[in-house]
Formats: structure tokens, sequence, C-alpha cells
């Protein structure tokens, strides 16, 4: 059971989205964040709603995923759409008791959890549509600028690599140890938060030294396999960049702008 | 023929404090080039210490180890050792890298610094090798432990080393996985000429070689061909080890009186003398 989560969720396909350079990806999806944070009322949402739904057509992912992308944030949104709608000072509206709700609190409370929404939606699109090694290349490609100031790109892309890889593996094993322990009579599914905590501690020790077991092979064969660091490394798939790649950034740029512009008009 | 691996007094303890305990204790082996040698040797024999500084993963006490002529104590000369003597490790999981098997199979030559194409060249060849190629986008993880094990056989053979160390790698596997790897190590002895070192407790998988080491206590016990070797059922036994089912059945027999050849390995040899 445990083992069907995915992480990293990749939707596998060959559309324009998915064929975009994983770096050109990842900046517009900056972009976008960046662009969403200074829009401050609702027609430019309109833009950003059509943008997002553009997007998700072109690249033939199932809307429903997306929205299985919203599902575990749902509390975090709900959560701050009721904290801005009583917490905002304004014209009150009605009144429960102390908890006031006010015309600006509604409106702030909206438009919040609309960002929310909107942030999320956006972002998942690049999980969904790139591969998880080209996003952890295309990170390590646009960091590695950064090298000179001490940014370790090629170390931090090769931690993902290595996390992406080895979740399955240790989601597995949790099962199994858990069942192990489960044999012997353990129980993890009844009593209160305290009594729940201490049984996990069973599940944790062996997990944690079987992952620094493996930590430790997985070093050896990878120095085995002649691994030293990120310098003079060579890829099977090497990141390209052309035309269309350039002339959809161009255009998302443009977009965007017009969007932050609408906030100074 | 020109000697792949030499190995010259070897010595080596892990604690340099306690030069008492050694664990490889004056060892000299040569591994001729094409030559599929088995090493055996039950837990604590100091087998697969050997296979680590064969390849440079440890550096010996004293004593030298010499692959194709360079030396595993000149760190200049380390990762050519590497390049040149491949190493497959008895867990599958925690050898492969990369989330998709191709990718994975890639990581050898990308840290050679080989060009884009010529990777793709290599991981194509050695998926084909070890008879993967249909699961090169899959991710690891869904794979069986034998099919894991051949993808970490391709990520060596794509660095084309002349030799690979097998450190117990079927140590892990059912018997379905371990028959498949063990056709595969013997594809590329024979067919690609790669020079073999297989470390085991299982017996069944030294018949094939060319050569049988057994190792106690870091030192050579026996040596020879697998005939010579199984044939001496009572000393393989006061090691703690066993020789093949069907030795041992023939070795029975001639204690009870039978006139059958004491150096029978397989199945058919056996029916053949009865």
């Amino acid at each position: 059971m445990i083992k069907d989560i995915t992480i990293g969720q990749y939707f596998p396909g060959n559309s324009f989205v998915h064929e975009l350079d994983a770096r050109i990806k990842i900046l517009i999806s900056f972009l976008f964040i960046i662009t969403l944070f200074f829009i401050d009322s609702f027609v430019p949402y309109l833009f950003v709603l059509g943008f997002i739904l553009l997007v998700v057509k072109v690249s033939d992912v199932p809307i429903k995923f997306i929205v299985k992308g919203l599902k575990p944030l749902m509390y975090i949104i709900v959560f701050t759409f009721f904290i801005n709608v009583f917490l905002t000072p304004g014209t009150v509206l009605f009144q429960f008791g102390f908890l006031k709700v006010t015309e600006e609190g509604l409106y702030q409370a909206i438009f919040m959890a609309l960002r929310l929404v909107f942030l999320v939606a956006g972002t998942s699109i690049l999980t969904l549509t790139t591969s998880p090694i080209s996003l952890t290349d295309g990170i390590e490609k646009l960091l590695s600028p950064f090298r000179k100031i001490g940014v370790p790109a090629h170390e931090l892309a090769m931690m993902m690599t290595i996390a992406l890889r080895f979740i399955p593996t240790l989601l597995e094993e949790t099962d199994k140890i858990m069942k192990a322990q489960m044999a012997r009579g353990a129980d993890f599914e009844s009593g209160n938060i305290i009594n729940r905590g201490k049984a996990l501690v069973p599940l944790l020790v062996p997990l944690f030294i079987n992952a620094f077991r493996r930590a430790e092979e997985l070093a050896i064969a990878m120095e085995a396999r002649c691994y030293r660091g990120g310098d003079n490394r060579t890829r099977l798939n090497e990141l390209k960049i052309d035309k269309k790649d350039i002339v959809t950034l161009v255009l998302v740029i443009g977009f965007f702008g017009i969007i932050i512009a609408m906030r100074y008009i | 023929m020109e000697n792949m691996i030499s190995i010259n007094n070897l010595d080596f303890s892990y604690n340099e404090e306690d030069k008492g305990v050694k664990v490889i204790d004056n060892l000299n082996i040569s591994v001729k080039k094409g030559e599929f040698l088995v090493i055996l040797g039950h837990n604590g024999s100091g087998k697969s210490t050997l296979a680590k500084l064969i390849n440079g993963l440890l550096t010996p006490t004293s004593g030298d180890i010499l692959v194709e002529n360079m030396n595993t104590k000149n760190p200049e000369e380390i990762w050519n050792i590497r390049e040149k003597a491949g190493m497959v490790f008895q867990n599958p999981d925690n050898q492969l890298v990369a989330t998709i098997v191709e990718e994975d199979v890639a990581f050898g030559p990308e840290n050679l610094g080989v060009p884009s194409e010529e990777i793709r060249k290599r991981v194509d060849k050695a998926l084909e090798l070890v008879e993967m190629s249909k699961y090169k986008k899959h991710a690891p993880h869904l794979l069986s432990g034998g099919q894991k094990q051949r993808i970490a056989i391709a990520g060596i053979l794509a660095m084309e080393p002349d030799c690979i160390i097998f450190d117990e790698p079927t140590a892990m596997l059912d018997p379905t996985g371990r028959n498949e790897v063990m056709k595969t190590i013997e594809t590329l002895n024979k067919k690609e000429e790669k020079t073999i070192v297989l470390i085991t407790h299982f017996m069944d998988e030294a018949v094939k070689a060319d050569r049988v080491i057994v190792m106690e206590k870091g030192r050579i016990v026996l040596e020879g061909t697998p005939r010579e070797v199984f044939s001496q059922v009572d000393t393989i036994k006061s090691l703690g080890l066993d020789v093949p089912q069907v030795t041992e059945l023939a070795h029975e027999l001639i204690k009870e009186g039978y006139d059958i050849r004491p150096d029978i390995l397989t199945i058919e040899e056996l029916v053949d003398a009865i």
C-alpha cells in the first residue's frame, strides 16, 4: 500500500510542454511565482487562470492530476482563508461573538486563497511535465554560475537524484519493518498520540540504521564507478536550448510583464 | 599470457595499531587475461576485503596489487584502475544511483567524461549484453532482484572494463535471479572475453570457472581447476564449506565402495559414471 505513493509525480508524455528544456520550464515557474506576488486585483487573475488552462491544455496532462496536487494543500488554503476572514480589520459585515467578518477580510481571504491555488497549480505543471532527471539536471545547470560563490550546484542535484531514487526503496523497507514489528505484536494503529509516537520507535530505529548502511554501500559503489564529483562529468542526455525554447521564454516573459504592469496602470 | 591482476605478498589489516589480526595474510595471486577465477571462502575469510583491495577501495598494508601493471597504491592511477577493473557488489539496491535504468547504466561513463553519443552507444550495448534492453526506461525499484543486479552489471560494462570483480553478486537473490546473473557472467567471460573474478560462497557457481581458489583466514588453502579442488571433499568440508551436491553424492558412493571417478561436477557426469 505504502509503495503506491508517487513522489515527484511525473506524467510522461511528449507534448510541447514536455519537450521544452527543463531550465526554461524552471525559469518560467520561477517568474510565474514572482508575477503572482505582484498581482493586487482580480482582473489579472483571469489572465493567470487563462495561462494555466492554456498550459494544461497544451501539455495533455489531465486536469484531475492538477486537482489531485491541490488536495494535500487544501488544509493550508482553508486555514489561511479563515485567518484572513476573521483577522483583517475593517468594515464589519457580521459578527459571531468575538469573531468579526469584515468586508476587507473577505476580499483578502478570497484573494489569498486564489493566490495559493494558482501557485500550487502552476508549479505542479512543472513537476508533472518534467522527468526527475531533467529537473535535477536543469537545477544543476541553472545553479552552476553560482558555483563561484560557493553554491554546491552539482552536489545538490546529485542529492536530489539519490533521494528520488531511494524514496520508493525506503518506503518499501518501512512497510517491511512495520509488518515485521506487527507480527511481533507491535500496535501502530490505536492509543493516543503519545502511545502511537512511542510505537514508532521500533520502526524508526531499524529504518535509520538501514538507511545509513545503504548510504555507506552506495558511496562505495559510486566510488567504484569512478564518481569523483561534478567536474568533467558528461551526461547521457545533455540539455539543449533551441529556438522554440527561446521563443517560448520571450513570449511568457512578455505576458507576465503585461500582468505585472496592470498593477501600475 | 599476460597478467590482468598480480597480487604480490599482500598483507592487509583493518586496524593500523592491531597488526596482529591480518585479514589478508601474505597472499600471492595472478589472474590471467580472459580467465574466469572463482574465489571461495566462508564469512570472514577475507574474500570481500580482497575484492575491495583489487579495486583500490582499500590500500594494502604491505605488498602490491597491480591491475594491468598499475599499482593500486598510486593515487594518480586509481581512476584508471577502477575503469579497467569494474566491481559489482552484493546488494543490487545499494548500487543503483538513478531513477531510470538507462540513466543508471550511463552513470559510470558520465563520470569518465565520455561524450554523449558514445555514452548512448555504450548504454545500449551494455543493456543488450545483459538482456535488459526492453527495460531501459523503467524505474529500477520496480524490477526483480536478478534484473536489478543485471542492471548493475550493465552499469559496469558501460565503462568498458577488461576485468569485472563480482563480490557475492547472487547472495541476496532468489534462485531464478541467481541463474540469470550466473548466465550473464558466463556470457561476459566466454563471448566478451572479460576477465572475471567471482567471489562467492555458493559452490555450484564455481563449477564453470577456469580456476578456483579457496581462502581461509586471509590465506590460500586450495587452488586448482574446479575438478582438482572439489575432489578433495574432506579438506573442503573441514574448512566449513560445501562441495557441489553431485560431487558430494559421488564422494559418498565411493565411500560405500562404488567405483566412480572422484572429480564429478555435474549431474550428467555422474549419470555417465554410474
